[in-house]
């Protein structure tokens, strides 16, 4: 059994209509706890709680700062490549976009590799389009291999892949999976996701899952927030990283809570997260998974990051361009259009001025053949 | 009256051991070693980057022994690298072994963790094992050639303090080596009891880090692990439930 059926049994229970039910003293009640359950999950991303922020980011923070000290660990995306055969309607990779595509060559690679490693970032993301011509899993190994000279720590963030070209990819040295589901209430998952094999909603929502089982440290998920209700959305997001807590306990689970942003097309989805609901969101997650690492985006604008530092965060993007060797080339089509485009130094700066100190280097993965 | 602590042929006058994580900055390491007293300071390898110019280790004072220590590994075989690591690039021969394979509470895994002793102190390394306080494994540690072993007086980072009581007592009383409480401990008290139950030293890291005035704490932590300890020495006068009579009730008996 997947987190597929988890969701299902759970999703009897979750409608529109509950959120209403809960009051001030069902928040308190939840924070008073040691343990928090799928209850105490609702209650605090309940209208009620939504009066009762402060309380909440109060306790938010002691759990961060006692579990994650005074440090925010910095990581840079980089993007290899745009092709993509999915047509999403919120993204500007968007197959049905006619733009001149791009994919980095090895020398492309080093040389964005340098301009990033010379920032003093250690931990990277690599993250393509959907192509498994483009850029399949040998493509993948092959940037790895030339990344692994400058980083510590190479992520990735690719279209999913069995469990098998997981492992394939562990052993080149990835450690790291970043995966969102994007949507978890599948009827509109079904909508957003025209064409193209990202359309199986199932062969994403169990990918994370065989990230896990092929070994890797870090698994992170997120929802991205803006496509349909968020209560619901960030429910079943944090229910979905607690049963991979609970079932892969080596593994290192974290969240994202990426918020919809402009793009090359035109999409609606009528559902705003405003600020007052992301901070909602982030606080219910550290509140509900206190050891859990939590990723902020540069799709925020710097004057709400430099706030939300303090509420739970423990990993931020700097220095970011969401382009095809964005580091080092002119005139490529951004993913997505970020908020907050501050370098590394000058995030580092802002870090320092309030009490964090940056952490380039987090970890290692050490060769075992010279060790 | 002369208290030697002696691990791994070093003689140490503070039993208080320090962390380099989770502060603000990294200058505030020197300030914390000289407030707190402290000889021995650990540092995550895994955050040890030589080609930063804000390297971790070149804030901290050169009296001090490093303990590097293998946070990160989730098998015995990746603390042995890491260790072995540490010792290449000149961090000296002592390691304190952490293998933790449960991101959820970060509890240690006490099989692997004996087995990277076994192998590192083969090695010549002086092993310092952080561990669940479970008896028996700490006798493995023991005979697998540890230096001392470290339990856990609560999970790391809650400053819940101690606990594993009952199981810190009878690992002090059945253990030869020194017991470190490591982890846990929030309040210079805290300190101060594992010091007087007869733990060897203590090793802490958030209490100070996430303290209000780090410094401060770190002065608070020095004197209540020296308080502690020569409550110890001195001998604690036994509990009585009731008040016992000052005369001796048999006295008549001549
Ligand atoms: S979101 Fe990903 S899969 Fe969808 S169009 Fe954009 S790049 Fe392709």
């Amino acid at each position: 059994m997947g987190f597929y059926e988890t969701a299902h049994a759970l999703g009897h229970q979750v409608n529109a209509g509950m959120w209403g039910q809960f009051n001030k003293e069902d928040v308190r009640r939840s924070l008073r706890k040691e343990q928090l359950d799928e209850h105490d999950l609702q209650v605090l991303l309940s209208p009620a709680a939504g009066d009762c922020l402060e309380e909440m980011a109060r306790q938010a923070r002691s759990l961060t700062r006692s579990h994650f000290g005074h440090v925010m660990q910095l990581f840079t995306p980089m993007y290899l490549a745009d092709f993509c055969i999915n047509h999403c309607t919120y993204c500007s990779f968007s197959s049905i976009y006619d733009f001149p595509r791009k994919k980095l060559s090895p020398e492309e690679v080093r040389r964005e590799a340098e301009a990033i490693a010379a920032t003093g970032i250690r931990h990277i993301l690599i993250l393509t389009g959907e192509s498994r011509t483009e850029s399949p899993v040998s493509y993948l190994k092959e940037c790895v291999r030339i990344l692994k000279e400058f980083f510590s720590s190479v992520s990735i963030e690719v279209n999913p892949l069995s469990e098998g070209e997981y492992k394939e990819l562990k052993e080149a040295g990835v450690d790291g999976l970043t995966l969102y589901q994007e949507v978890y209430h599948e009827e509109t998952y079904s909508k957003l996701h025209v064409k193209g094999p990202k359309k199986i909603y199932r062969n994403r929502l169990d990918a994370p899952e065989r990230g896990c089982r092929a070994g890797f440290r870090v698994v992170n998920i997120g929802a991205l927030l803006g496509m349909y209700d968020w209560r619901q959305e960030a429910f079943f997001t944090a229910m979905h990283a607690r049963y991979l807590q609970d079932k892969y306990p080596e593994c290192e689970i974290g969240l994202s809570a990426p918020r919809f942003r402009p793009f090359l097309g035109e999409y609606d989805s009528g559902h705003i997260v405003t600020d007052r609901a992301l901070v909602q969101i982030i606080l219910a997650y550290r509140l509900f998974l206190p050891r859990a690492g939590i990723t902020l985006s540069t799709r925020e604008p710097s004057a709400l990051r430099d706030r939300l530092i303090h509420l739970g965060v423990t990993k931020m993007s700097a220095g970011v361009s969401t382009e095809v060797g964005g580091h080092t080339q002119q005139g490529g089509t951004p993913q997505f259009e970020i908020s907050d485009g501050r370098s590394v130094h000058e995030i580092s700066e802002m870090l320092k001025a309030n009490s964090l100190q940056p952490v380039y280097k987090d970890w290692d993965m050490l060769d075992a053949g010279i060790y | 009256m002369s208290d030697p602590f002696v691990i791994g042929g070093r003689s140490l006058s503070s039993r208080l051991f320090i962390g380099t994580g989770k502060y603000s900055r990294n200058t505030l390491i020197p300030e914390v070693v000289e407030a707190s007293g402290s000889e021995v300071i650990t540092v995550a390898l895994r955050r040890v980057d030589p080609n930063s110019n804000d390297n971790i280790i070149s804030h901290i004072p050169d009296s001090m022994t490093l303990l590097p220590n293998t946070s990160g590994a989730r098998t015995a075989e990746e603390a042995v690298r890491i260790a072995r690591l540490a010792k290449a690039s000149g961090l000296g021969n002592w390691v304190k072994i952490e293998v933790i394979n449960d991101q959820k509470y970060l509890l240690p895994d006490n099989a692997e963790t004996i087995r990277a002793t076994e192998i590192l102190a083969a090695e010549g390394f002086v092993v310092l094992p952080y561990m669940s306080p479970d008896l028996s494994a700490a006798l493995r540690m023991q005979k697998a050639g540890a230096a001392a072993v470290m339990p856990l007086g609560s999970p790391i980072g809650t400053n819940r303090g101690l606990k594993t009581l009952e199981l810190l007592r009878i690992l002090i009383a059945e253990v030869e080596l020194p017991v470190i409480v490591d982890a846990g401990i929030g309040r210079p008290s805290e300190a101060a009891e594992a010091m007087e139950l007869g733990a060897a030293a203590v090793l802490l890291n958030t209490a100070i880090a996430t303290a209000r005035d780090p410094l401060l704490m770190a002065s608070a932590f020095r004197d209540a692990v020296a308080a502690g300890r020569k409550a110890y020495l001195a001998g604690l006068g036994p509990v009585e439930e009731t008040a016992s009579a000052s005369s001796p009730l048999t006295g008549f008996l001549g």
